[in-house]
């Protein structure tokens, strides 16, 4: 047993950076399960832009100096963080442009959206300070929970056989990813938001998906039990699990050698 | 060309936070931020249990994630290997706090100086330039070496040119085994601990 400062959970992100990994991802994942199994109407975009909006917002306001949060625009050629901000400016042109014309726009959107995510997963992965967020699996897991709540959000508008049978393979790949990360990753913290997302989010939700082809109401349960899941998820791992990296002594001192 | 870097002596440190006040004083840090400090580790279990002082801070690291993520560009590494951050660029995100693996990173608002953006040691580098330019040696003439090597009452912290093979800290390294944290990231830090003498 070792006395000494041991790892802590960092303080310098908290809720506010949480949210953007939170809304930002499903709106990003509503955009991208609207361009593929509602792409006619315009409310899932103009909803999946304000989400966006409103996890930077709420990113912005953690930020110390924000009145020159432009920039954040500044490097490009290693900043993770620059790059989703690329995308998120993307994501809108592309997305007020899906909302004079869905049809033609909507799907370039989405692929914005999607490097949106991607780059959400970058983030984290980069923080090296961070040892649950910087194993590589955290990418797929950003991703995969961004696809299924953006699907189970859809899922509020609509529920075509197309978006539920989406919805069904988003929250198997999330269920994946998740399995995947916790091999490399142990952590308590995500222990019961694991188990909520594995057994409510997946396995329950897949089911009332299921029931969603026949029974009226089944498939919105389907997908606020996949958004309220996949979203604790995340909040716990940006601000329950995230321990520091700690110190470590690989040597001891070997007093009176000089 | 010019490589700084610190060495710690931990069979000499003896936790007297001198370093750390030091560094205080002479950056003008708010309360709760500690460019430098020393903690107190005890390992082992009873009765064999060992106690040692480690002075930790930025560690100059050859690859600093830090600057990799920052976004503003703000974070930079100098030729002589000592990374900068620009106050008047960064915004405060945080980002480079998260990705540094040693928690060498400050962001405070009580900062009178830098107040709500990135902060953290820069190994004096006013000192270091304003000496050079005297004609003075970084870790051999106090007026260019960082405070807390200066403080150190301990002669424990060192500093100097780990790419000049006579320099104080080169031969410090050459006669005694040493270590650097975490050095399984990858980062390349620039600051060494000694444990023992060489074999």
């Amino acid at each position: 047993m070792s006395f000494g400062p041991k790892a802590w959970i960092q303080q310098h992100w908290d809720a506010r950076a949480a949210l953007n990994f939170m809304l930002g991802g499903s709106g990003a994942g509503l955009l991208i399960a609207a361009a593929l199994a509602y792409p006619a109407s315009r409310v899932p975009v103009l909803v999946g832009l304000g989400l966006i909006a409103a996890g930077l917002g709420a990113v912005w306001l953690e930020i110390g100096r924000k009145l020159r949060a432009i920039n954040v625009f500044v490097n490009p050629f290693t900043s993770w963080m620059t790059r989703e901000s690329f995308a998120a400016v993307l994501v809108f042109a592309l997305g007020a442009a899906a909302l004079w014309q869905p049809q033609l726009f909507l799907p370039a959107a989405a692929g914005a959206a999607l490097a949106f995510v991607f780059c959400q997963g970058q983030i984290l992965r980069a923080s090296k300070g961070i040892p649950a967020w910087r194993a590589p699996q955290v990418v797929l897991l950003i991703v995969s929970t961004s696809l299924a709540e953006g699907a189970g959000l859809c899922l509020m508008f609509t529920t075509t056989p197309l978006l539920l049978t989406w919805f069904g393979l988003a929250l198997v790949l999330r269920g994946f990813a998740w399995t995947r990360y916790a091999a490399a990753v142990k952590n308590p913290a995500l222990v019961d938001p694991a188990k909520a997302l594995l057994q409510i989010g997946t396995v329950g939700a897949l089911a009332f998906a299921i029931l969603g082809y026949w029974v009226t109401g089944a498939a919105e349960l389907a997908g606020a039990a996949a958004i309220l899941t996949g979203l604790w998820l995340k909040f716990a791992l940006v601000t329950r699990a995230s321990l520091n990296q700690g110190f470590d002594l690989p040597r001891l001192p070997v007093r009176g050698a000089r | 060309m010019t490589r700084w870097a610190m060495v710690a002596d931990l069979r000499r440190c003896v936790g007297c936070q001198t370093c750390t006040a030091a560094c205080k004083q002479t950056n003008e840090t708010p309360p709760g931020v500690q460019w430098r400090r020393v903690l107190d580790m005890e390992v082992g279990e009873y009765p064999d249990v060992r106690r040692a002082f480690v002075p930790v801070g930025c560690m100059h690291c050859d690859d600093p994630p830090c600057m990799h993520v920052c976004p503003s560009t703000a974070t930079k590494k100098r030729a002589d290997g000592i990374v900068t951050i620009d106050y008047d660029l960064c915004i405060g995100c945080a980002y480079c706090a998260v990705a540094c693996p040693y928690q060498a990173r400050y962001k405070s608002d009580a900062d009178a100086l830098r107040p709500n953006v990135a902060t953290k040691c820069t190994f004096c580098v006013e000192r270091i330039d304003a000496g050079l330019a005297k004609g003075l040696k970084p870790g051999v003439d106090p007026e260019a070496t960082p405070a807390c090597v200066n403080s150190c009452i301990a002669n424990a912290l060192h500093f100097g040119d780990v790419e000049d093979a006579s320099s104080n800290i080169s031969e410090l390294l050459a006669e005694n085994q040493h270590f650097r944290m975490h050095e399984e990231l990858g980062t390349g830090p620039r600051f060494y601990y000694l444990w023992d003498k060489a074999q």
